[in-house]
């Protein structure tokens, strides 16, 4: 007698994928302070690369011995998009060790997870970038991407704010955007006497930049709570909330949507984000404690 | 279109049967799991043979209590769930994901290939089987090594036909009857002709490792006597939850006053996440040796009670109870419907037991379920 069973048991088999928790080697090739705190490491990798990240992915990032860290990607380079670009801001043991690093250093590195800015749809339109602090750092490559192809994009706007001059990262570029084609406007929270530009929160300079909010496509990053009022600030002038997308930061451990650290709401951000609509941010990060 | 599936007729065998059922397990290479009488519970355990099941052992449950008791029969399999599940064999609470060792350019990564070892799960009880299936979407990832291990499995499932008093697999639909996924089902029977069990088929691995022992074709009277057990079990459930409407219930309720309620009994321990059979979440550990050329990442299991399991630089973002055991209650009722496209409770009642405070979540959605109707509006019933 032929019996069929169900086919319950051949449900799990299938071609194994690169395991996603083994780090890939990298050396670091450059090493750019950017503030007191702040570092951006130019990686390069020393075996098999990761895939290339698009703009708002983020990395693991492991330093031998002490642990690992999720960093969003500021820049994947030259070198046949081979070189790696990380900002990392030294808050903790791991961080601290990261900022440390110095060429020839080796790290590992895993990724790139999460979802992506989706510059593209900011095409045709006015493409506005607000970042606080050290949140210009994932916005960069969203800056790269559209200036490198500036004819397709009506104006570009970027508002940066950083609590002091001295806490502005990328400050040297910010100058090549504005000569590239973007209109770059600098707030920061205190400035000292030398300061000649804007002082106050990068909330205050939203209003004015923008032109025509319902053709405008806009990209947040810093703070959470800049980037709820930021969000909600374009929001009530008239972008619509689809367009307005933010990178949001909980305790990512595994990148792979399976350790349940990174949970917010029915949102797991490693996969489902970092970047997401602030139509299905607003009502996760506007709850205490979710 | 579609092939006909003919399921084969269940068979019968007797203790001894079960005997050498266990034998044929064993030599065909499995490590075989089951239920066993360990440090005044019922645990799960590699056993050497089918005398060391627990013949003869029940246990009582309630919130924050279990106790073994003697029971009038020699049931093997006459207990609900225990202090384990099977996700310890197939999601285990420690282990090692790779190690590094120092190098002359830096640092090489490496991992062992140890085939993973071929586990036989003797007794997995109905609600038990339906937490393997959960944990499958989402942990069965291709290539993972949760996969590996999972794969080779092979499930002998035990019908319930004695729910305990913490038990609700009725409210979840995991039972009390076993749900796909196994290769053989047994449903003990303890009564006048004596101790049996009828053996339900439900793949090629199940028939091929039956087919080498004796057995005989189950005659009418047994096979009802045996579906008319499971079918009153569903009866005697010792917890009830109302399941209508969970998730809009636990999404709407973020800011209900009932969570400051059991934040008051809860002791943010974590035990109900270590007991429970579909909790999965783990945290990674990386460690290094005194020489410091050599370090390790492990993987264990973490909690969501644990202050830092959402601990972010500056701080955590849930650190009042309310919202650990929220998030908690929130996930396993309510988003994981979002995230894996069913409920992630099964109604082993674990939870309940072995809750130190004896938090029973039946009672916790019941009181949502009343605040929110309370709060719904003016047609409030006092009487």
């Amino acid at each position: 007698m032929s019996t069929d069973f169900p086919a319950w048991r051949q449900r799990l088999t299938a071609v194994p994928p690169p395991p996603p928790m083994l780090p890939a080697r990298y050396v670091v090739a450059g090493r750019r302070p950017e503030t007191d705190d702040t570092v951006t490491l130019m990686l390069r990798p020393a075996g098999e690369p990761i895939a290339l990240p698009r703009p708002g992915q983020f990395t693991m990032l492991y330093t031998f011995g002490v642990g690992e860290v999720p960093v969003s990607v500021s820049g994947s380079g030259d070198a046949g998009g081979q070189v790696l670009v990380q900002t990392i801001r030294a808050v903790g043991a791991v961080t601290r060790a990261l900022c440390a690093a110095r060429p020839g250093d080796m790290l590992g590195v895993r990724g790139p997870f999460g979802t992506d800015w989706q510059v593209s749809q900011a095409r045709g339109q006015d493409l506005l970038v607000v970042a606080g602090g050290i949140g210009l750092a994932p916005l960069r490559p969203v800056l790269l991407a559209a200036l490198a192809q500036r004819n397709q994009y009506r104006r570009i706007v970027l508002l940066a704010g950083a609590r002091t001059p001295a806490d502005l990262v990328f400050a040297r570029e910010l100058r090549i955007w504005q000569q590239r084609g973007a209109d770059v406007r600098v707030t920061v929270d205190h400035g000292d006497s030398s300061w000649p530009g804007r002082t106050g929160l990068v909330t205050g300079l939203i209003a004015d930049a923008l032109d025509d909010p319902t053709a405008t496509a806009a990209f947040v990053c810093g703070p959470e709570i800049m980037m709820r009022l930021s969000a909600q600030a374009l929001a009530d002038a008239g972008v619509a909330a689809t367009r307005i997308r933010v990178s949001l930061e909980r305790n990512m451990h595994c990148g792979t949507a399976l350790c349940g650290h990174c949970q917010l709401g029915p949102l797991l951000l490693c996969r489902d984000g970092p970047v997401v609509s602030y139509a299905d941010a607003a009502p996760l990060v506007t709850r205490k404690e979710l | 279109m579609e092939s006909q599936v003919t399921i084969p007729v269940p068979r019968l065998i007797d203790v001894e049967g079960l005997g050498a059922l266990f034998e044929v397990l064993v030599a065909v290479g499995y490590h075989v799991i089951g239920p066993t009488v360990q440090d005044g519970a019922i645990v799960l355990a590699e056993l050497s043979s089918a005398a060391e099941l627990p013949f003869g052992w029940g246990v009582s449950l309630e919130p924050a209590g279990y106790r073994l008791r003697q029971r009038g029969d020699t049931a093997a399999f006459g207990h609900a769930a225990g202090p384990q599940s099977w996700k310890r064999f197939l999601h285990p609470p420690r282990e090692r994901l790779w190690s590094a060792d120092r190098s002359q350019d830096g640092f090489t990564v490496s991992t062992e290939d140890s085939e993973p070892p071929r586990y036989a799960f003797l007794g997995v009880r109905p609600c038990d089987l339906r937490a393997i299936a959960l944990q499958d979407r989402v942990l069965a990832k291709p290539g993972s090594r949760y996969t590996d291990r999972r794969d080779g499995v092979f499930i002998i499932a035990v019908n319930c036909t004695e729910p305990g008093g913490t038990c609700f697999c009725v409210s979840m639909g995991a039972g009390p009857g076993a749900g796909p996924g196994f290769d053989l089902a047994l449903t003990e029977l303890t009564g006048d002709q004596g101790h049996r069990f009828l053996v339900d088929i439900s793949s090629e691995e199940g028939a091929e490792v039956l087919g080498r022992i004796d057995s005989e074709p189950a005659d009418e009277h047994t096979l009802e006597q045996a579906r008319s057990a499971v079918e009153t079990a569903g009866d005697h459930m010792g917890r009830h939850l109302d399941t209508t409407g969970l998730r809009d219930l636990l999404a709407g309720s973020h800011d209900a006053a009932h969570w400051d309620d059991v934040a008051e009994r809860c002791l943010t321990c974590g035990n109900c996440t270590m007991a429970c059979p579909t909790c999965f979440c783990t945290g990674v550990e990386d460690t290094t040796d005194l020489t410091g050329d050599h370090a390790e990442r492990w993987e264990h299991w973490d909690s969501c009670f644990d202050v830092d399991f959402s601990y972010l630089h500056g701080g955590s973002v849930r650190t009042s109870p309310r919202s650990r055991y929220r998030q908690w209650l929130t996930h396993k009722l309510g988003s994981w419907q979002d995230q894996f496209g069913s409920s992630g409770c099964v109604g082993c009642g674990r939870c309940i037991v072995w809750c130190p405070a004896g938090i029973d979540l039946t009672e916790e959605v019941r009181a949502l379920h009343a605040e929110h109707e309370a709060d719904a509006g003016p047609g409030r019933d006092w009487s």
